[in-house]
């Protein structure tokens, strides 16, 4: 026992500068993803055809391909068109855009639970895409949006140890260095466990709160 | 009644619904201060030709007039011509996540850019006229479906609109809230409003209407004054509808 906390403690800058990162990648990719996917999302419900189809063209597109292949293509392949992005920023980036496709659809499928008349009487009130949607149709969309949003942001918080293996030190790295450190795995891959279900306790928080602030929201 | 041009205007007008063709052909026009009521068998295009009016419905051919001006194809035309008329719809619509209160001035504060203050002054008088001044701040699905369709009328109205249109606005109310639907209704006739009410209520068409349109199969079949329209209907279809709603 006293072994598998020496672990942590004779490591702790590395796991602190881990987590670190790994928060500042999970929270840019975050905002990111939901600024980007609520775009794509009013692109997808919107009423001009092209825009619906640049929606469901991104989503089918990124939304079905390796989250690996997204971080190879900016980490590998942009830099040969002359453009040299960082391997962090490179990171933000391929996390933003895949995540930005599944915001897209828990947006749509929110949206989707709002009855079409609320969307229709706003209209007929005058009222154009933009104030439909955001005066009337999300605030009511938000409740049904909650759990699997957050389910969106879970995922992409675990996708966030991806980034290790494109040079990014994130929590996914620690393992490595601790391999060449000889500290045993086992309790290295516990103590990853534990920061990770710590740092996911907040989000679990945060869809208890929006839960309950919503119920009775009619 | 009716004076200068007529407000709302519809010219050969077709629509279809895939193979189905919901309005054919159809002609008409509605005066200024006129109250016309839509009746005819479900199915026969009637409430299609009132969302056609603010192009809920986009139609394929023809030409529908507003106050001299085509109906705009889309973006903030359309939009401000859906401004100037007022809709009322079977099922209510209003918006479930706002007070009556607010939905009678998110309209006018939110399309018009009124004050708020002086769009909650027009919206609290809108609400006593129409009955229900002290359900202001409850939430719809508080309210009985009767008192529902009445703030639902004062939200149309709180845009001082040019024309209301009624897409059968008691069809979803129970028995005993109709009367109080068609009251609020009754007097905006009374008071000048231009109107076209698509309904099942005869006791209304024959009162407060000035012309009724029967519509059958995408047709408009007959349009005529009530008295006339019910004591002699000319063509088959409407003695036929006739006869089956007013012998119960």
């Amino acid at each position: 026992m006293g072994e598998f906390f020496r672990v942590l403690t004779d490591n702790g800058q590395l796991f602190v500068d881990g987590f670190t990162n790994t928060v500042k990648l999970f929270l840019i990719a975050a905002v990111g993803s939901l600024v980007l996917g609520t775009l794509l999302g009013a692109m997808r419900v919107s009423p001009v055809p092209a825009l619906r189809a640049f929606g469901a063209t991104y989503v089918n597109l990124v939304r079905n391909t390796p989250l690996t292949l997204v971080f190879a293509f900016l980490v590998f392949a942009v830099p040969k068109l002359d453009v040299n992005i960082d391997y962090f920023p490179s990171a933000a980036i391929a996390l933003t855009v895949y995540t930005s496709a599944f915001v897209c659809e828990v947006i749509r499928s929110g949206v989707n639970t709002v009855a079409a008349g609320q969307a229709e009487a706003a209209r007929a009130l005058g009222m154009t895409f933009g104030q439909v949607l955001t005066l009337i149709v999300l605030p009511q969309a938000l409740r049904a949006m909650v759990p699997p949003m957050m389910s969106v942001f879970i995922a992409m918080l675990k996708n966030t140890t991806i980034a290790a293996g494109f040079s990014v030190l994130e929590a996914g790295a620690i393992p490595a260095y601790m391999a060449e450190r000889g500290e045993p795995q086992f309790a290295v891959l516990l103590w990853i466990t534990i920061g990770f279900l710590i740092l996911i306790l907040p989000l679990v928080a945060l869809q208890r709160f929006l839960e309950r602030k919503w119920r009775v929201a009619r | 009644m009716t004076t200068g041009e007529p407000l709302i205007v519809l010219d050969a007008v077709n629509k279809w619904f895939g193979p189905l063709h919901v309005l054919d052909d159809v002609s008409l026009s509605v005066g200024r201060g006129e109250v016309v009521v839509v009746i005819g068998p479900s199915g026969s295009g009637k409430s299609t030709l009132c969302r056609a009016i603010n192009r809920l419905e986009p139609i394929n051919s023809g030409t529908i007039t507003f106050d001299g001006q085509p109906l705009p194809a889309e973006g903030k035309p359309l939009a401000r011509l859906r401004s100037e008329v007022g809709m009322v719809f079977q099922s209510f619509n209003l918006f479930a996540h706002k007070t009556i209160l607010e939905n009678v001035t998110l309209g006018p504060i939110k399309v018009r850019k009124e004050k708020p203050s002086v769009a909650r002054e027009r919206g609290l008088a809108l609400l006593d006229r129409v009955g229900i001044a002290n359900q202001a701040d409850k939430f719809p699905a508080q309210l009985s479906g009767g008192q529902q369709q009445r703030a639902a009328i004062a939200r149309a109205l709180a845009m001082q609109p040019k024309a209301m249109l009624f897409d059968e606005p008691t069809s979803a109310l129970d028995p005993e809230m109709v009367g109080e639907v068609l009251d609020v209704m009754t007097s905006l006739a009374g008071d000048g409003m231009t109107m076209v009410v698509v309904t099942h209520e005869m006791g209304f068409a024959r009162h407060a209407a000035n012309r009724v349109i029967f519509m059958a199969d995408g047709k408009l079949v007959e349009d005529a004054s009530p008295a006339e329209f019910f004591a002699n209907p000319r063509s088959e279809r409407a003695k036929d509808f006739l006869s089956k709603i007013l012998t119960h």
